[in-house]
C-alpha cells in the first residue's frame, strides 16, 4: 500500500499516458488541431482572395467584409469565441456537439491570422512573373503550377507549419466545453486521486510528442520544397520553431 | 509637319527581301480614361532591329506587350507572319512562343537555377526532354557569356547577369523575333554594357529585335530604325543616322536635346 501513498508515481504518468482514455484523448487533440488548420487555410484563402479582389463594385463589399471578420475574430479571445459559439448557437436553435464547436470556433479563429499567410503568399509570386510564364508561351494553368504555386508554396509552408504547433497548444482550451481531449482528460483523471502531477505529465508527453512531429515534418517539406538558393541561410533552428517566429497569436498567448 | 503626318514605314534598304515578321495596324489602346496608344502602325522586317524611344508613359511598352497579345487592344491588327493575332479568339500561347520577351525587372523565376529558368518552357512548352533542354540552356549560357553560372539562383546573380539569363530564358524558345521591354533600365550602370553587348551580338547576328530603351549610345549604333514614340503616338521612323542629325519633328528635335543635352 505503500506505493498508492507516496508523493510522486513516475511509472503512473506512463500508464496514464498509454491508457485507452489517455490515446483516444490525445487523438481529438490532433483531430482537433488538424482539421481546425486545414479548415482555418481555407477560410484564410478565400479572405484573402476577396481582399485581393479588384472587381469595382465587389471589392468594397467584399473588402468591408472581410475586416469586419478580422476585427471580430483578432480583436476578442479564441477562449471567448470557443464559449460564444458553444452557448449562443443553442439560443438560435442550432445545436451542434461540442467536437463541431471546438472546430468551428477554432477554425474561424484559425482563418483570421491564415488569410494574412496566404495574403503574404499570392502577393509574394508578383504580376510580373505571371506575365513571363506567358510571355514564353505557357498556359494559364501552366503558370499556375510551375510558376506561381512553387512560389506560393515556399513561402507559406513555414508559418503554415507554425500555425499547426500554436494550434495544437491552443486545442487545449476547448476542455471549457466539455471535449474531451488531452487536458481534460488529465483534468478529470486527476481529480478522482489527486494525482495532478501523473495526469499531467500523461498530458504533457502527448504535447511534446506531437510538437516534436510536427517540427521534423515542417523541416522535412521545407527541403523538400527546394531550397531558394544553394546556401540555405536562415533555416530556423530547434528552439526558434518551438517557439515560434512571433507571430501575432503567439505574442497574445504569452 | 503635324502631327497627323504618317511617319515613315518604308522598309529601310539593309534588311533582306520578305514580309515583314510582325505588322501592326491601327493600333488604338486605352486603360480606363487613359488613351495609351493612338493609331500605332509599324511593321517590324526580318533581320532588323528596331529602337523605340520616347518619353516615359508614352506608350513603348504598352506597344511591346500588345505585339505579343500580353495586352489587348481596343482597335487595329497585329499581324504575325502574315496571320492576323490580334482578334482575341486566336491562341496567344501558342504566338507567344514565337516571340522571346525581355522585361525591366528580368523576371527570373526565383525557384529555378539559372539554367532551370531556361529549361522551364521549353521542356513544358516545346515538350523537350530534359537532356535536350539542357544541352540548349548550357549553349545558350555560353552565348551570354556566363556559362559558369548555370547552376546558380536569381538571388545569387548579379542584375546584369540576371538579364543575360533572361535573354538566354527568351533565346531558348527559338523565337522569330525578340522584344526587350527597357532591358538596362533597373541595372547599374557598370552592368549596362554587358547586357546591351549581347543584345548587340544577337542583332548583328540577324535576330529581329524590337527594344525599347533609353540608351541612345546603343540606339545609334546598333538601330536599323528608331521610333519616336510621345503621347501614345508614333511620331517618327527614321534611321539613326537621320534620327540624330535632321529630326524632322519638332518634338522629335526637343526630346533629343532634352536628352543629350543636359
Amino acid at each position: 500500500m505503500e506505493s498508492q501513498t507516496a508523493l510522486v508515481r513516475p511509472e503512473l504518468i506512463l500508464e496514464y499516458a498509454v491508457s485507452d482514455r489517455f490515446i483516444e484523448a490525445a487523438g481529438m487533440t490532433l483531430m482537433l488541431t488538424i482539421l481546425s488548420v486545414i479548415l482555418g487555410i481555407v477560410v484564410g484563402l478565400v479572405i484573402a482572395i476577396m481582399q485581393e479582389t479588384r472587381t469595382p463594385y465587389l471589392r468594397g463589399v467584399f473588402r468591408g467584409s472581410s475586416v469586419v471578420y478580422l476585427w471580430l475574430f483578432r480583436g476578442t479571445p479564441v477562449l471567448f469565441q470557443l464559449i460564444f459559439v458553444f452557448n449562443v448557437l443553442p439560443v438560435f436553435g442550432i445545436r451542434l456537439s461540442g467536437f463541431a464547436c471546438a472546430v468551428l470556433a477554432l477554425s474561424l479563429n484559425e482563418g483570421a491570422y491564415m488569410s494574412e499567410i496566404m495574403r503574404s503568399g499570392l502577393q509574394a509570386v508578383g504580376k510580373g512573373q505571371r506575365m513571363a510564364g506567358r510571355a514564353l508561351g505557357m498556359r494559364d494553368w501552366q503558370v499556375m503550377r510551375y510558376i506561381v504555386l512553387p512560389q506560393a508554396l515556399k513561402i507559406v509552408i513555414p508559418p503554415i507549419g507554425n500555425q499547426f504547433i500554436g494550434m495544437l497548444k491552443l486545442s487545449a482550451l476547448v476542455s471549457v466545453i466539455a471535449v474531451e481531449e488531452l487536458l481534460l482528460v488529465a483534468n478529470q483523471t486527476a481529480s478522482a486521486n489527486f494525482r495532478y502531477l501523473e495526469a499531467l505529465g500523461a498530458a504533457g508527453l502527448w504535447y511534446l510528442l506531437f510538437t516534436t512531429i510536427f517540427m521534423a515534418f515542417q523541416a522535412r517539406i521545407e527541403h523538400w520544397a527546394g531550397p531558394q538558393r544553394r546556401s540555405v541561410k536562415g533555416q530556423a533552428g530547434f528552439a526558434q520553431r518551438l517557439l515560434g517566429f512571433g507571430t501575432g497569436r503567439q505574442q497574445q498567448l504569452r | 509637319m503635324t502631327d497627323t503626318t504618317p511617319p515613315t514605314l518604308t522598309k529601310p534598304e539593309t534588311t533582306a527581301a520578305g514580309a515583314p515578321v510582325l505588322r501592326v495596324t491601327g493600333l488604338d489602346k486605352s486603360f480606363g480614361p487613359l488613351h495609351v496608344l493612338h493609331d500605332v502602325s509599324i511593321d517590324i522586317w526580318p533581320s532588323e532591329s528596331v529602337v523605340v524611344i520616347g518619353p516615359s508613359g508614352s506608350g513603348k511598352s504598352t506597344l511591346l506587350r500588345c505585339m505579343n497579345l500580353l495586352e489587348t487592344v481596343d482597335r487595329g491588327d497585329i499581324a504575325f507572319d502574315g496571320q492576323a493575332i490580334s482578334a482575341e479568339a486566336r491562341d496567344a500561347p501558342a504566338v507567344r512562343r514565337h516571340m522571346g520577351m525581355v522585361f525591366q525587372n528580368f523576371e527570373l523565376f526565383q525557384h529555378l537555377s539559372a539554367a532551370g529558368n531556361i529549361m522551364l518552357a521549353p521542356m513544358k512548352v516545346l515538350g523537350l526532354s530534359e537532356a535536350e533542354a539542357r544541352d540548349r540552356a548550357h549553349a545558350l549560357l555560353e552565348k551570354v557569356r556566363i556559362p559558369e553560372k548555370a547552376d546558380f539562383y536569381p538571388s545569387e546573380l548579379s542584375g546584369g547577369q540576371q538579364q543575360r539569363v533572361a535573354i538566354a530564358r527568351a533565346l531558348a524558345m527559338r523565337p522569330r523575333v525578340m522584344l526587350y521591354d527597357e532591358p538596362t533600365s533597373a541595372l547599374d550602370p557598370e552592368m549596362i554594357k554587358e547586357v546591351l553587348d549581347v543584345i548587340r551580338d544577337l542583332s548583328q547576328e540577324g535576330m529581329t529585335s524590337v527594344v525599347v530603351t533609353h540608351e541612345m549610345g546603343f540606339a545609334r549604333s546598333v538601330a536599323d530604325r528608331i521610333v519616336f514614340m510621345d503621347e501614345g503616338r508614333i511620331i517618327e521612323i527614321a534611321p539613326p543616322d537621320r534620327f540624330f542629325e535632321g529630326a524632322i519633328h519638332p518634338r522629335t528635335a526637343r526630346f533629343l536635346d532634352q536628352i543629350l543635352h543636359h
